[in-house]
């Protein structure tokens, strides 16, 4: 056996079990555990488009520096699934440990020499200590997290309070959950050399953090921003958006004389209703929204390009998955950028906001909202399966009370009042944004909406001259939209380079990983990433200034590669693209490699 | 084109109980063909909508896409306007209803936009009884892409170049009855005597109104073997039930329920005064107003009148229990829980 290095605080646990087992809440026990000793925590979900019996994986990743991206090893595993236990083996890093249920024997299957195999008689001692068949396939469970406890240094009491705080209401299970713990705890101390390398320490504070998935944060941002309207169809993974925003309505927005809901959530027949709904619901000024992923975007182009250019605000949320078609829906990917940037046929496109993780979720479901009312029009607001269904640490969110919705340009009665006649479409103030008013309040400002020809007094028009009018003074919003997004955050390397990488959303963590890596080795980067499209300025400064620039994204054909050099046409050469698209969160790995293989394969052209 | 109609306030018209006049309720000038049955159902909401009083930004004008979608333009130049994409009509409509429930809303769509392209949302409208009018302007043929069969053509019936229709047609107002729609009636462009009660009486309704009115295409279903044409549908029309629609402002006499009339009182206090044209008929009962559809149809009749009520189906706002103020109009401290509830909800984030 190789000697193994410690890992104190900075290692992969991986936890391989059988869908719809009762894993979730033991997982999620380890995840809270560590998170309160104090250690950065990320927790990631492998699992298949399936409700019950086919195989899931939790992985945990604990680093002290705080990286959150996927790091491709693995240095616990446990292995609680026989139909898995070849592939989970193989899977773990050398040097790294295994644990099994050793109630039934696997000893041949288990064999490898370069990492060490321990084997708890986990569904054995269940079978002996509860007698009801669900509850010992539920115990078997909460005992590994035990045994873990005791082969990593994960603190007991930490898991006991954890325990006490869960099950506050139903004391019985706290007992016989902490009698599973034990069970596996006294294994592990009794036959093995605790701890492992492998373990945690009690370190920092996290008191200023949280754990949260993307699509919760969402939903509570959608609450803030004060959506009151939700129309959505069922759709993996972005169904937890609407859980979020629904429960948090349950809670925070129920009249509390009447009973009465001040929101109005509507499961549509589809998607394409879902998106009529939304529209419908803005047109006469309630705030509304529709999570979806990309085949839902693809079902709602019509009505996308409808909002364009009838100039409704309207906010999309697609937490992307992998396509194309069904594809697969439990998986990852970037892929619907180019969709989402111009759907629906003619000329169309749109803004999108890219959260890199669920703290951005939040910040960013508000921002939708004020982009979209501002600018009359379709904004999406893109994350993905990885921000959106794992669970992530990050700083607490905070609000600020003296935020009120931006409307943008609606005209009241009182306004209309002061003016002799309203028209539409007209561009009163020169930034391509054109007056609204809302139906129910005033004659005078009655318009008729229409995804026909119209001209900017809003009259049907098939007059050339009306039409392009139109056309281009959507163009003059365009550029308006450019300095109302969010900007691109830079980080600037050490010192002075002519590298730069540019990545958004959920890649963000491997390029932050991956960058100090490189720079332990002596290559330099700017680090650019993108938070939204139309890119604002500097992110056509930072490609004009860099003269290699790689762009790290999660789909195969490099769609914001393709975007970026749509916008300046002029760096197409110094775009090197690194993919990922196997439908896992990408790993630092991966751009490191990206990265180093394209300096090398350079200086060999130059050599 | 849009024409618009020049406004002229003659002294000494008649007002309605807001003080507006007749023409108040008008919209631009039309652009279907001279004749089209959907310009007479346009005369008869603005009749409707006038007798009502409904102040005009109150109402929000829906359609989807076809001549029948046109129509919103050419009624209540005051009310905001929606002429979405085809077949979605019904989804834009409920958004709209669901973000402000004080508005009135009516749908005008036809029956290629209805029953093909947005059948799905039809029915789902239906099912959610969004509390709306859905006027379905029923004349059996594509006629802007000029004359095509619709899925409510009947078959054996020929279109203008003489191709018969080989197909079933969709029976809108079974179809409607059936997913248990709680309103749901039927008349015909050329009578406004019947139409414009049943309109009144529809709007009036908590819940969504179906009406179909069969209303003949002048230049491409309006000829012999056609069966909605004019001549062919006063041929065979009959009335079943008449409706009148009595506001709760209005005095009720006792001579009004004589005879074989049967008052239906709405949640809104107004009432609906149902004069049964066949005794046998009670548009309370479902199974009986589909038998009674079913056999009429069997004889080439087409029944007329307020043909299905349900007064017990819950809309979409008293299903889902919102609040009796529109979501638009509710203040945004009422809306956000503030910072100090952000912080002990991420409490059980830790």
């Amino acid at each position: 056996m190789p000697a193994t290095q410690s890992r104190i605080n900075d290692f992969v646990l991986k936890i391989a079990t059988v869908n719809g087992t009762g894993s979730a809440s033991a997982n999620g026990l380890l995840m809270k555990a560590l998170f309160r000793m104090g250690v950065p925590v990320t927790g990631k979900n492998l699992f298949p488009s399936n409700i019950q019996g086919l195989p899931t994986w939790y992985e945990i990743r604990a680093n002290h520096a705080g990286y959150m991206s996927a790091s491709g090893r693995v240095d616990v595993m446990v292995a609680m699934n026989a139909q898995t236990y070849q592939k989970d083996l193989d899977e773990v890093s050398p040097g790294g440990f295994l644990v099994y249920d050793s109630t039934w024997p696997r000893d041949r299957q288990l064999y490898r020499q370069d990492i060490t195999v321990l084997g708890v008689p986990l569904s054995k001692m269940c079978n002996e200590a509860f007698s009801v068949a669900r509850i010992r396939i539920l115990m078997k469970n909460v005992a590994y997290v035990g045994a873990l406890a005791a082969l990593m240094d994960i603190d007991l009491d930490v898991i006991k309070k954890l325990l006490e705080e869960t099950f506050a209401s139903k004391p019985k299970l706290i007992d016989s959950n902490l009698k599973a713990i034990m069970l596996g705890y006294d294994y592990a101390k009794e036959n093995f050399t605790c701890p492992l390398p492998a373990r945690a320490e009690t370190m920092g504070d996290n008191s200023g953090n949280i754990i949260i998935t993307g699509n919760e944060a969402t939903g509570l941002g959608c609450l803030y921003a004060g959506a009151t309207v939700g129309a959505w169809y069922p759709i993996t993974p972005s169904t937890g958006v609407m859980d979020s925003f629904s429960d948090y309505c349950q809670r925070f927005r129920m009249d509390p004389e009447s009973g009465d809901k001040l929101f109005c959530i509507i499961q549509a027949e589809d998607e394409l209703a879902a998106a009529g709904m939304v529209i419908g619901a803005n047109w006469v000024g309630a705030r509304a929204f529709t999570p979806t992923s990309g085949p839902g975007i693809s079902l709602m182009s019509e009505f996308i390009g409808f909002a364009y250019y009838a100039e409704i605000p309207s906010v999309f949320i697609d937490v992307q998955r992998v396509g194309p078609s069904t594809g697969m829906p439990t998986r990852t990917q970037q892929c619907d950028v180019m969709l989402c940037a111009y759907a629906s046929h003619g000329d169309t496109r749109h803004p999108i906001l890219f959260p890199a993780n669920p703290h951005e979720c939040f910040e960013m479901a508000v921002a939708v909202f004020d982009l979209a009312e501002r600018l009359q029009t379709p904004v999406f607001l893109a994350s993905d399966l990885d921000i959106g269904m794992n669970d992530w640490m990050v700083p607490e969110l905070t609000w600020d009370d003296s935020y009120r919705p931006d409307r943008g340009k609606v005209l009241g009665p009182e306004d209309l009042a002061k003016m002799d006649r309203f028209v539409r479409y007209l561009d009163v103030d020169g930034d391509g944004i054109a007056y609204r008013t809302l139906p129910g309040e005033d004659p005078k400002g009655a318009y008729f909406v229409r995804g026909s020809g119209h001209n900017r007094y809003g009259a049907y028009t098939e007059d050339s001259e009306e039409y392009q009018d139109i056309m281009d003074r959507l163009l003059v919003k365009w550029e308006t939209a450019k300095t109302m997004v969010p900007d691109a955050v830079l980080s600037k390397a050490n010192r002075k380079t002519s590298l730069g990488i540019l990545a958004f959303g959920s890649s963000d963590g491997a390029v932050i990983e991956a960058r100090d890596r490189l720079e332990a080795e002596g290559v330099h980067l700017d680090y650019l990433r993108i938070r939204a499209f139309p890119f604002s300025a500097e992110v056509v400064e930072f490609l004009q200034s860099h003269d290699t620039i790689f762009v790290v994204e999660q789909n195969r054909d490099a769609q914001m590669k393709s975007l970026l050099m749509l916008e300046a046409n002029d760096i197409a050469d110094r775009l090197v693209s690194i993919l990922h698209y196997n439908g896992l969160p990408i790993p630092s790995e991966c751009v490191f490699q990206g990265v180093t293989r394209h300096l090398k394969l350079k200086k060999e052209a130059v050599a | 084109m849009t024409f618009a109609r020049p406004k002229i306030n003659l002294p000494g018209q008649k007002v309605n109980e807001i003080g507006l006049a007749l023409r108040d309720y008008e919209g631009a000038l039309s652009t279907l063909c001279a004749g089209c049955g959907h310009d007479s159902i346009t005369a008869a909401l603005v009749q409707a909508l006038w007798e009502m009083s409904i102040q005009p930004e109150q109402l929000i004008k829906m359609s989807g896409i076809g001549c029948s979608s046109k129509t919103p333009a050419y009624f209540v130049h005051g009310a905001h306007g929606f002429n979405s994409v085809h077949g979605r009509m019904p989804s834009v409509a409920t958004g709209a209803l669901a973000g402000n429930r004080d508005l009135v809303g009516i749908g005008v769509s036809g029956d290629g936009d209805s029953l093909s392209i947005g059948f799905g949302q039809f029915g789902h409208v239906i099912r959610r009884n969004v509390n709306m009018l859905y006027l379905i302007e029923n004349n059996g043929v594509y006629g802007l892409t000029k004359g095509q069969f619709s899925a409510s053509a009947d078959a054996g019936s020929t279109s203008k170049k003489g191709e018969v229709n080989q197909m079933q047609n969709i029976n809108t107002v079974a179809t409607a009855i059936s997913m248990g729609a709680s309103f749901v009636g039927r008349s015909f462009s050329g009578d406004r005597e019947q139409l414009v009660p049943l309109i009144k009486a529809a709007i009036a309704h908590p819940g969504c109104a179906v009406l179909d009115v069969i209303s003949p295409c002048v230049t491409f279903n309006d000829h012999e073997g056609s069966t909605k044409s004019y001549s062919y549908i006063r041929d065979h029309k009959l009335r079943a039930v008449e409706a009148d629609l009595i506001s709760p402002r209005a005095e009720i006499k006792a001579s009004y329920y004589a005879g074989d009339t049967h008052p239906v009182r709405l949640h809104d206090g107004s009432t609906i005064l149902l004069r049964k044209v066949d005794p046998d008929y009670d548009p309370t009962r479902r199974n009986n107003a589909l038998g009674y559809l079913e056999r009429h149809r069997a004889h080439g009749e087409i029944v007329t009148g307020l043909l299905y009520i349900d007064q017990n189906v819950t809309d979409m706002h008293s299903q889902s229990r919102t609040t009796s103020m529109p979501l638009k109009a509710m203040d945004y401290e009422r809306l956000n829980p503030g910072s100090e509830a952000l912080m002990e909800l991420q409490k059980g984030m830790k």
